[in-house]
């Protein structure tokens, strides 16, 4: 994972956010990914949303595996904390760091070989515990680092750079995610930052495992005629009728554009995500419409866009066991041992 | 009629063995340990070893009991008394009763006249007739016929009728009508040998103070106090024989200790909060993720697990290495390899656990050899592993970890404070210029790390590929080899922070008996029995790896070396070759490794068949 320190250069003027950091304050070091690497589009995204949300660089925790997706977290937030683990394992390590220290934020970042076929049942796992963190699956269709095998999200019939086509299914991990019993669910394209953005915030706000499936084509293996994860075939296929904002806790809130159609959530820190459009009959809180639609579209050829299910009201994993809200790594030691005097104590039914 | 039980003159008291045929499923564990557990009460040291089978019902198990008044209490391999209550296993159990034991059976049906043995006396309880008659429902009649040999047994022995009383009624403190029928059957049995046979039999038990500051514990629980006591707060597991029961333990202690009082708890919320989050994971390579991240993140840590799960762990295991994470595993070693004897003891985890993961690695290990040590080590895992930043396993086994044992109470000392190892703060980084994650070392060959949360100057990112000191990625060769030097030096420097070994040392000594873990017991009784024989022997236990300069030392001083250890590849001598340069030929070995826990005759007879060859 090479890596090329970026020189800051002080350009014209930057905008601050309510920290008084600048976009530069959110960059990381020079992606040494191909030139037109859709990741690297996602890491702008990651950085200008979290930028936008001022969170401070080191209360964020950032992961990944192992593969180009994998490299891009020393691409973002310098300041924050990272750790680049093993193929497929991500999620465990977030959700050991996460159950000893519930206050950061945390994002995961995957791709679809370490998170559909090596780490597949540690994704599950995490979705269906709700670890509280973003896990973005950056889903090019293929191995980029071994040079061009087929991973798990490849569609049936889409064509390798030298022509074999795939012919088993592909895992979708929003269908999985629904199976699973995910509580926030997002698809994006790496090509469309204006859309991904506001996305990655309210997953950052979500309570649980926020996980956003970014289609991102490999310029280099996978963006070829006959591919289905490609710009082009993207750009042809990519539905975007779901429309979200997310409008953060500190800005006020205007009324809705449209009061018909606006659906806003509240998510867990109080900001809001608000559906400006949704198709008719679709129900982003209802696992079946969700998966209706998206079969509905995949039946078409098309691919669905937009945050696609949420669920704000579900226990997170420390819900679920009840963890004290001081973090774990915080708690006194003298709160934790019970002492000599219970230890002799309790040894009386040991006789 | 009554059966002469004396033609035996000589009389043993608080020695002998006794072995209870079973059928797994039928209850006769609880029936088996009222009995080792009314003899410690007693105040005589004694042992209890459940062999039993990997599955839940219907198939042989046994259950040895050994008294031992001078406190080896390692497993014999003979037999003063068989309870023999399972049919499929009669003849191979009356063929393992010693000459002039006894064999107790269910008398209810005839014993098949080709088993009887001239040289071993028969005493035939009608158990099952017995309970038909007194018990209604069909599940209490196959209960009750434990207890009621159970009863027979207390009386043969010469037990006191008024501890296993007690205790029954301790058992059934809630639930009267059990504890009545348990009562009744207890009686049954113990009436019937009364009256039927002479008792008790030439070996018994009489009351002793040996047992006094003594409690009786399986290592699995004490192991889970450890980890309690040391203030770990996250683990990760996966289900394993013979390693459930020490998060079973955890987390019912946690229950009990780590639970924050919550005031006015909100409509439908518990009026508490716990302390401790416990994540059964989907495999083990999860659960050791999960502790890798919570002690990336400063908490305490750990694991439990068996070979197996170790195998799986081994990927993350040297991310961890390489990378510098604390983490503290508990391997309960069964028979390996792969799924093995899952029920069955083995020392085979050795060389596993030391060079666990791909490439160069070194890891920490601990032997406990009981459930005291279970405690004790457990504790120093989490203060070794934060110290050198690196895993730490603690090599316990079926034997220590499922097995009551006598040990010595277990004492904290309230002065104790955890060593959390090289953590900077804010405050520390504030008076630094910059931070380097594997810069600055210090004498044991550690850096400086800070966790997650910390300020921006602190952040770096942990990275399992090449790294050099500053912690940048790196593939040139000197800066790869700097840190990969220095985690060697750091693993050795470990080896004064280990528990030192066990060296007891005789005058006139020629030979020396090196051996770890649960072998302890067995080997020291050994030397005893050796020294009888003329041949006299230096003890060494090895609690911890890396070693000391003393374990290379025992081997050289002495001419003739055994290693005693439960693994066919003798590991522990190759460890000990490995890591000292001590040549391989100067130790010879003594290996049991059927899935037994061993006795002391294996170890002298290994030593002596070797010495006369």
């Amino acid at each position: 994972m090479t890596s090329i320190a970026k020189p800051l250069i002080p350009l014209a003027p930057l905008a601050k956010n309510e920290l008084g950091l600048t976009i530069r304050d959110y960059e990381g070091a020079i992606s040494t990914l191909c030139a037109g690497c859709g990741h690297d589009s996602v890491t702008a995204a990651i950085t200008h949303a979290y930028w936008e949300l001022a969170m401070p660089p080191h209360t964020i925790a950032k992961l990944s595996g192992i593969g180009c997706s994998s490299k891009t977290p020393t691409y973002f937030i310098r300041g924050a904390h990272g750790f680049n683990s093993a193929h497929g394992r991500m999620v465990t390590i977030a959700t050991g760091a996460n159950a000893a220290n519930r206050e950061l934020s945390y994002i995961g970042i995957s791709g679809d070989g370490d998170s559909l076929s090596i780490g597949l049942g540690h994704l599950a796992h995490a979705i269906r515990r709700n670890v509280n963190m973003v896990y973005i699956i950056e889903n090019n269709g293929v191995y980029g680092l071994t040079k061009g095998q087929f991973s798990a999200s490849a569609d049936i019939g889409s064509r390798l750079k030298k022509g074999d086509p795939n012919t088993m299914a592909p895992i979708d991990p929003i269908l999985l995610g629904l199976s699973m019993g995910a509580t926030f669910l997002a698809r994006g394209f790496s090509g469309d930052k204006a859309q991904l953005v506001p996305i990655l915030k309210a997953a950052a706000a979500h309570k649980g495992l926020a996980l956003i499936d970014v289609i991102s084509p490999c310029v280099t293996f996978n963006d070829h005629e006959g591919s289905t994860k490609s710009y082009r075939f993207m750009r042809e296929h990519e539905v975007k009728e779901i429309e979200t904002d997310f409008v953060p806790i500190r800005k006020e809130i205007h009324k809705s554009l449209d009061e018909n159609d606006a659906t806003e959530i509240t998510m867990h820190d109080g900001s809001i995500v608000r559906f400006r459009s949704v198709p008719s009959g679709y129900d982003p809180y209802d696992r079946q419409s969700v998966e209706e639609y998206i079969r509905e579209r995949r039946s078409r050829g098309e691919i669905a866009t937009g945050l696609l299910y949420v669920d704000e009201t579900a226990p997170d994993v420390h819900e679920l066991n009840n963890t004290t809200a001081q973090p774990l790594n915080r708690v006194a030691y003298d709160k934790l041992c019970p002492g000599a005097g219970e230890l002799a104590d309790m040894q009386r039914h040991f006789r | 009629m009554t059966i002469d039980t004396t033609r035996d003159s000589d009389v043993r008291v608080n020695d002998f063995s006794i072995k209870l045929a079973n059928v797994n499923g039928t209850g006769s564990a609880s029936a088996n340990s009222l009995l080792m557990q009314a003899i410690f009460r007693m105040g005589i040291p004694v042992s209890g070893k459940n062999l039993f089978p990997s599955n839940i019902q219907g198939l042989p198990t046994w259950y040895e009991i050994r008294v031992n008044k001078s406190g080896y209490t390692a497993r014999a391999l003979e037999y003063d008394l068989m309870v023999a209550m399972n049919s499929a296993t009669y003849a191979e159990d009356i063929a393992d009763v010693k000459a002039g034991g006894y064999v107790l059976f269910d008398s209810s049906w005839p014993l098949d006249e080709h088993l009887l043995r001239s040289d071993v006396t028969f005493l035939g309880v009608p158990l099952a007739r017995m309970c038909i008659e007194h018990f209604a429902a069909p599940r209490e009649r196959i209960l009750m016929k434990n207890v009621a040999y159970a009863g027979a047994i207390v009386a043969l022995l010469g037990i006191d009728m008024g501890v296993v009383s007690n205790l029954l009624s301790e058992t059934f403190a809630r639930n009267e009508l059990l504890r009545e029928s348990n009562q009744n059957a207890l009686r049954l049995g113990y009436d019937y040998a009364l009256e039927h046979f002479t008792c008790p039999l030439p070996f018994r038990v009489e009351p002793m103070d040996a047992t006094k500051d003594s409690i009786l514990i399986d290592g699995n629980t004490a192991t889970a106090l450890g980890c309690l006591y040391a203030g770990a707060t996250v683990s990760g597991w996966y289900p394993i024989t013979p390693a459930t029961a020490v998060m079973d333990n955890f987390t019912r202690l946690c229950a009990q200790y780590r639970r924050e009082p919550v005031e006015n708890p909100a409509p439908g919320e518990l009026p508490y909060k716990n302390n401790y989050l416990i994540i059964q994971a989907e495999d083990e390579i999860a659960a050791i993720g999960i502790v890798l991240g919570a002690s990336w993140s400063g908490a305490r840590a750990f694991t439990s697990t068996s070979g197996p799960g170790i195998s799986l762990m081994n990927e993350l295991l040297g991310l961890a290495y390489y990378t510098e994470i604390p983490a503290v595993l508990i391997d309960v070693q069964r028979t390996g390899p792969s799924t093995g004897m899952p029920t069955r003891t083995q020392q085979a985890d050795i060389l596993l656990c030391a060079y666990a993961s791909h490439g160069d690695t070194k890891h920490i290990l601990l032997f406990p050899a009981n459930p005291r040590e279970c405690f004790e080590f457990a504790v120093q895992s989490f203060d070794i592993a934060e110290r050198f930043q690196t895993p730490v396993f603690m090599l316990s086994d079926l034997d220590i970890g499922m097995n009551d044992w006598v040990v010595p109470e277990l004492t904290w000392d309230d002065t104790y404070v955890p060593d959390r190892g090289r953590v900077l703060n804010d405050h520390d980084l504030e008076a630094m210029k910059e931070f380097f994650r594997y810069a600055d070392e210090d004498a044991d060959f550690v850096t400086p790390r800070t966790l997650p949360g910390s300020d921006s100057k602190g952040a770096y990112f942990i990275r399992g590929s090449g790294h050099d000191k500053f912690g940048r990625y790196t593939e040139k060769p000197d800066e790869y080899q700097e840190v990969v030097d220095r985690l060697k030096k750091k693993h050795a420097s470990a080896a004064t922070h280990v528990p030192a070994p066990v060296i007891e040392r005789r005058s006139g000594a020629t030979v020396g008996i090196i051996t770890l873990g649960g072998c302890d017991l067995a080997v020291r009784e050994a030397v005893e029995q050796l020294d009888e024989f003329g041949i006299v022997a230096d003890f060494m236990r090895v609690r911890g790896f890396p070693f000391v300069e003393s374990v290379r030392q025992f081997v050289e001083e002495h001419d003739e070396c055994f290693v005693v250890e439960q693994n066919r590849d003798a590991q522990l001598r190759s460890l000990i070759s490995i890591e000292t340069g001590v040549a391989i030929e100067r130790m010879k070995s003594v290996l049991a490794y059927g899935g037994f826990p061993l006795s002391a005759a294996q170890v002298v007879d290994g030593i002596t068949t070797q010495l006369e060859g």
